[in-house]
């Protein structure tokens, strides 16, 4: 069977944090704090050595110092590390470390030291000496050497390229043309909580205490790379601090994890990368640079779009950001282009960061609708309603429900926008320039296949619920468990929920907004199939395990979430400081399952938003190959005091059960997306000042 | 692990001691930039004297003005009421500085000797003269936001990153050294130096001495005194570029004028070229950004730093208006 529409009682009531009493007391175990009660007993640590030069050959790890160094036991290099069976379909050369002498971006790992205290692990890494032939690199987007090529595909399987009607003949033919080049730099997830595991290896099974967003993934990855069956490799994750997506995919830690456990067979290894290697190890979101053209009628209305995006690569793992797809559905318009292309760089390798995609695509949109607004002099959010198309423009097909005219006015009523002057750098406020902006904000509905989940009924009308879904802090546990009661027709608290185990039925990613609308409908579909075989009242002990294949309601449709971003923004006319005084996010996300957690998810989104509007940027410095701002120091991310004093998000209140049995979507990345071009417009509107490369920082304004 | 030897010193004259005869030996203050030095292994020290329990934390009123403990904490200077009421220029620089976990930590003299945080510095795999002389300057063709504009060398563009400092500079602060030889006073102007060929010195100070106290005497400028920083973010950030000012007006007339900088040099940079252009004179929003032009005729900027002469014009014209308005 699949999944049917429920009933919500539960669902979408507030309801506390389960885990929140653990967490604030520091109970919580994260994974290198599991200790002798759970079995970890006399581990070693494990500390990462990274390739000093940006390309070449090792030809010798020179260990000699670091193993006559106190504490430090083994250090493993390319001679001495297990060899990887397998490395995924096309080789994967972001996880295939330590298997010859060749690196490819500078910080790629070339040796791990194990020794018995971190400091000695941290000293006997400082002393080991790696010897390496250098090659040539190439790590700057804007250098001769760095070739475009269009991939074959884009992340999340997009099409590189997509166009539709003549938009040469479009643009021939409009009056207004807006042309612009945006861009976004190097960000870096930079969760809380470093990638980290604790991994044992007894000769039959792989055991680990892994930081990720997805136990599963993590196993069925290493298993075949080191040899072993997925049920030789067990994973766990309760507890996991923050990811935004760079724990989405396992990366070369967790493989150095894994290898320098099986090194020391019988011993539990703790590895925990520092805060600098999360810079070059983890993942990260690449480079952005986005072409816009927006051809239109003089009263707004487009007739064409064009959107060419650019990123680079790293050469020894493609990943290509989707970062035009944006183009390709938000607006009405009878002929659009959009193009990817990349260039594979000796960098390490980019991965998923919060929205990916939707974010640098919608500042670079999004700014632009700005800009044509100006030139049409049309109100930027009447410029938006003159666009909404009917259907989706993509594929054809009519949207879920698609509300995003209904964001824009209640966000708009909400933030005080009727009688804003068009023009710009007319508010001060004492020293203070004031402008205010917004942006239209877009998520796609993604749902994966292939989630399992187990109910068992216990004794006391309780039941147990299984499923390998990951909390990384967004409240996933409360809110499965939400679901689940009213699955079942139960209270909350009748339900015990397991999860982040890989000895619990296979789940997928606590990413790309999916996880809630995935494995939710995996365990509405496995209670109602529980019901189906044991009713209402079963005995102690009966179960039902199910996998979701599909869920049918959401054939045929364009599903995606919609929001609309407003900033009030503050220049200060001397010195060109630049902060947010008021951000507003309206959403139509479906039904929200619980209050509480859903508002520090849209919250997040919206400061993570700013955080990139105004601070972030990586820094890679093209002489040496890596980020050089490779700290929270100098790798800015938005602190206390930058939060807006009057920051804020609502939602419509609506269900979609097109799109999940309980009716509601993903909320995870859709507050990131919008922001910073509504931050980036509000500059504008305060300075007169168009910035469209991120960060919006102050010497723009001097 | 590396092996450390730890001494907690009982006297300043024993820790001078110490360390003064022992080339591998550093002071430990606060510890707040130095134990991170010690897990980046950009130093090395094998022996550490804690001075931060030596009898330095008070602040003393002399009655002309302040003797300051170096072993006062940021946080306690920073509240301290003598300080708010006649120097709130280094109320204001500490506050804005670091965060406030770190103010609790980090003492005065820690503050003052605190190293840069030039990128470059501090990571152990790229060129960097001050931590490695001779290896070369990876910043001068880098990553260039925050490098110096003044006073530069082809050696080394780090800016010191103290706000405390710049605060002290402008309040003509003299700095208590004791060494093996005894003790003795230096301007705080003086503490630091400009980078020169040998920008691996950050001070003027001899291996081993051992900074006991800063003093501050009041003036009428020091009471009309500010700190103000510019920064991407509201805190937790070191300078783009920072001033602290003190004026005396007698009616119209500049009668006391100081202006220091910070983010602009390898010390924090007396703009004393200002100072007399607007000294004796009136004091309006064109007369200090003519005054800053001239003494930043000598600016030398890269294209990711030359925004900071706008920055430093605009910072120091609002600072000084603002005591202005505020003095009159």
């Amino acid at each position: 069977m699949t999944a049917r529409p429920i009933e919500t009682r539960a669902v979408g009531a507030h309801h506390d944090r389960v885990d929140g009493p653990l967490k604030v007391s520091g109970h919580a175990r994260y994974a290198v704090e599991h200790g002798p009660d759970e079995g970890v007993s006399e581990h070693l640590t494990a500390w990462l050595v990274g390739a000093p030069v940006a390309r070449g050959r090792v030809l010798r790890v020179d260990a000699t110092q670091a193993l006559a160094t106190a504490g430090v036991v083994s250090v493993v290099d390319h001679e001495s590390a297990r060899r990887l069976d397998d490395t995924g379909e096309q080789g994967d050369g972001e996880l295939a470390i330590l298997q010859d002498d060749r690196f490819h971006y500078r910080g790629q790992i070339v040796a791990i030291v194990l020794a018995e205290s971190a400091e000695a692990a941290r000293e006997g890494a400082r002393l080991v000496h790696v010897h390496v032939e250098a090659g040539d690199h190439v790590a700057d987007l804007d250098s001769d050497e760095a070739e475009l090529y269009a991939p074959e595909e884009v992340n999340a399987g997009h099409e590189t390229d997509w166009s539709d009607g003549d938009v040469e003949a479009a643009r021939a033919g409009a009056t207004v043309v807006v042309e612009g080049d945006y861009s976004t730099p190097y960000e870096h997830n930079n969760p809380l909580e470093p990638h980290a595991a604790t991994a044992h290896w007894d000769g039959e099974v792989l055991t680990v205490w892994d930081s990720t967003q997805a136990v599963h993934a993590v196993a069925s990855t290493l298993a075949p790379m080191l040899g072993l069956e997925v049920e030789q490799v067990r994973v766990r994750a309760p507890h996991v601090g923050g990811g935004f997506g760079s724990k989405g995919l396992p990366h070369s830690p967790e493989v150095a994890a894994a290898l320098a456990a099986m090194a020391v067979p019988g011993r539990w290894v703790r590895l925990a990368v520092t805060r600098q290697q999360m810079f070059a190890m983890t993942g990260y979101r690449s480079q952005s640079r986005s072409r816009i053209r927006l051809a239109a009628e003089p009263d707004g209305r487009l007739l064409a779009i064009e959107h060419d995006a650019v990123a680079p690569s790293a050469a020894v793992k493609e990943f290509v950001e989707q970062t035009a797809t944006i183009s390709r559905m938000m607006y009405a318009a009878p002929a659009r282009r959009t193009t990817h292309r990349a260039a594979a760089l000796d960098i390490n390798v980019s991965s998923w960061m919060r929205a990916p995609g939707e974010m640098p695509g919608a500042f670079a949109t999004e700014v632009a609708m700005d800009e044509l607004a100006v030139a049409c002099d049309v109100d930027p959010i009447d410029l938006r309603l003159r666009n909404e198309p009917a259907t989706d423009p993509e594929t054809g097909n009519p949207w879920n429900d698609r509300r995003l005219v209904e964001c824009l006015e209640q966000g708009a009523e909400r933030f005080g926008w009727s009688g804003r002057s068009p023009e710009p750098r007319t508010t001060t406020d004492g020293d203070w320039l004031v402008g205010t902006g917004v942006a239209a904000a877009t998520y796609p509905t993604l749902w994966m296949p292939g989630n399992g989940a187990r109910i068992e009924s216990r004794t006391g009308g309780r039941y147990a619920v299984g499923i390998g879904a990951v909390d990384i802090g967004t409240g996933a546990r409360t809110v499965l468990q939400q679901i689940a009661a009213d699955a079942l027709d139960v209270p909350v608290s009748a339900i015990d929920l397991a999860i982040g185990d890989t000895s619990l039925p296979a789940a997928t990613v606590a990413g790309g907004s999916s996880g809630t609308g995935s494995w939710g409908t995996a365990i509405v579909q496995t209670a109602q199939q529980f019901r189906a075989d044991h009713g209402p009242e079963p005995a102690p002990g009966l179960h039902t395990q199910t996998t979701t294949e599909s869920y049918p309601d959401m054939a045929g449709h364009a599903l995606h979430s919609f929001g609309a971003v407003f900033a009030e923004v503050r220049v200060d006319r001397w010195t060109g400081e630049v902060r947010v005084s008021r951000l507003h996010g309206t959403y139509s996300v479906g039904r929200i399952v619980n209050p509480m957690t859903a508002r520090s998810q849209l919250l997040g989104g919206l400061l993570m938003g700013l955080s990139a509007a105004l601070h972030e940027e990586g820094v890679r410095d093209p002489r040496f190959g890596h980020v050089v701002t490779q700290d929270l120091a100098t790798y800015h991310v938005a602190a206390h005091a930058d939060v807006p004093p009057d920051l804020d998000a609502r939602w419509l209140e609506e269900s979609d059960t097109l799109s999940t049995p309980f009716g509601g979507r993903g909320i995870g990345e859709i507050g990131i997306v919008g922001t910073a071009a509504a931050i980036a417009n509000a500059a504008w509107h305060a300075t007169g000042v168009r910035v469209r490369d991120l960060p919006v920082t102050a010497d723009a304004f001097l | 692990m590396k092996e450390l030897t730890y001494v907690r010193a009982t006297s300043a004259a024993e820790a001078v001691e110490a360390v003064t005869g022992d080339p591998r030996a550093q002071y430990l203050g606060g510890g707040t930039n130095l134990t991170d030095h010690l897990k980046l292994g950009i130093t090395t020290p094998e022996v550490l004297v804690d001075v931060s329990r030596l009898p330095l934390d008070t602040v003393e009123d002399t009655g002309t003005g302040l003797r300051i403990g170096a072993a006062v904490r940021n946080s306690d200077l920073a509240a301290h009421p003598v300080v708010r009421s006649d120097f709130p220029a280094l109320s204001r620089a500490l506050l804005a500085g670091a965060s406030g976990q770190i103010r609790n930590q980090a003492t005065t003299a820690g503050n003052l000797l605190q190293r840069t945080r030039c990128v470059y510095f501090q990571d152990p795999t790229t060129p960097c003269n001050k931590r490695e002389p001779g290896s070369g300057c990876s910043a001068i063709e880098g990553y260039g936001r925050y490098n110096a504009v003044l006073g530069a060398s082809e050696a080394c563009v780090a800016v010191h990153p103290s706000d405390m400092a710049v605060a002290m500079s402008a309040l003509d602060a003299q700095v208590v050294v004791l060494g093996a030889e005894g003790e003795r006073r230096i301007p705080l102007e003086d503490l630091h130096r400009l980078p020169g060929r040998h920008p691996e010195r950050d001070t003027t100070l001899a291996h081993g001495e051992l900074i006991t106290a800063v003093e501050l005497s009041r003036s009428g400028a020091a009471r009309t005194s500010t700190y103000e920083k510019a920064r991407d973010r509201a805190s937790y950030a070191f300078a783009l570029v920072s001033v602290a000012a003190a004026l005396e007006l007698d009616g119209d007339r500049v009668a006391d004028i100081r202006i220091a900088w910070g983010g602009a040099a390898h010390k924090p940079w007396r703009a004393r070229t200002a100072e007399d252009l607007l000294r004796d004179g009136p004091l309006d929003e064109q007369r200090v950004r003519d005054a800053v032009a001239e003494e930043l005729r000598a600016a030398a900027t890269g294209p990711d730093s030359d925004y900071k002469v706008a920055m430093l014009t605009g910072i120091t014209a609002r600072a000084l208006v603002r005591l202005s308005e505020a003095t009159s």
